[in-house]
């Protein structure tokens, strides 16, 4: 199996992306990748598609990153960070509407569970459906 | 079907439900669970529902399906999952 998807959670807020990240470390072992990033470059509220870019790469797994994010801004990079990736890595990167915080939770136990990226992406975004 | 009571002050709840989600994926077979002997019975791979389930402490727990799944999940709710903090 090449592996558990990783999970990346972006927020505007470093704190809420921590504390997300300490969530899900609290509920899934270290075989599931993972790295959050928040808040912009000079400090304050906002995304950065550097930091993006770099929890992609830090969470990077052969099966997949699924990324969670928290509102519309995050998303945006989020996307532009993905274009970014080498074209072979761009098709493995999932980013999930769901609620951040539960979305990463859900996400990582599926990961945990072997899940692939697309049954990853699914079990998170089942929570807003 | 077997019933254990659901001992950890945190009942099934973040830690304990992913641990039961996560055993109960190990099994190929189905596992359902449910708060009353009538239902409703949801499934115990899905970590979403078994939080939902919002099963407290003290709360009597229903488990069906797989022999094998029953038994591990049922043995691992009476050892409190484990889990010092519950």
């Amino acid at each position: 199996m090449s592996g558990r998807v990783g999970i990346v959670i972006v927020s505007h807020s470093a704190d809420v992306a921590r504390g997300a990240a300490d969530m899900v470390r609290q509920m899934v072992g270290p075989e599931v990748k993972l790295a959050h990033c928040g808040g912009a470059p000079g400090g304050g509220l906002g995304t950065d598609v550097a930091a993006i870019l770099a929890a992609i790469g830090a969470a990077w797994s052969a099966a997949g990153v699924a990324i969670l994010f928290d509102l519309g801004g995050a998303e945006t990079n989020s996307e532009m960070a993905i274009e970014l990736l080498p074209a072979e890595r761009r098709g493995r990167v999932a980013i999930c509407r769901a609620p951040v915080v539960e979305g990463a939770v859900i996400a990582s136990v599926e990961a945990a569970g072997g899940a692939t990226l697309a049954e990853v992406r699914a079990a998170a975004e089942a929570l807003s459906a | 079907m077997t019933a254990v009571t659901i001992g950890n002050p945190a009942g099934l709840h973040a830690r304990p439900a992913v641990k039961l989600t996560l055993l109960a994926k190990r099994f190929a077979g189905h596992v359902e669970l449910a708060l009353a002997e009538d239902g409703p019975w949801i499934d115990a791979k899905s970590v979403a529902q078994v939080m939902a389930l919002r099963a407290a402490h003290g709360a009597t727990l229903h488990l069906r399906g797989e022999d094998a799944a029953v038994a591990a999940l049922a043995a691992l709710v009476r050892r409190g999952f484990d889990d010092a903090g519950g």
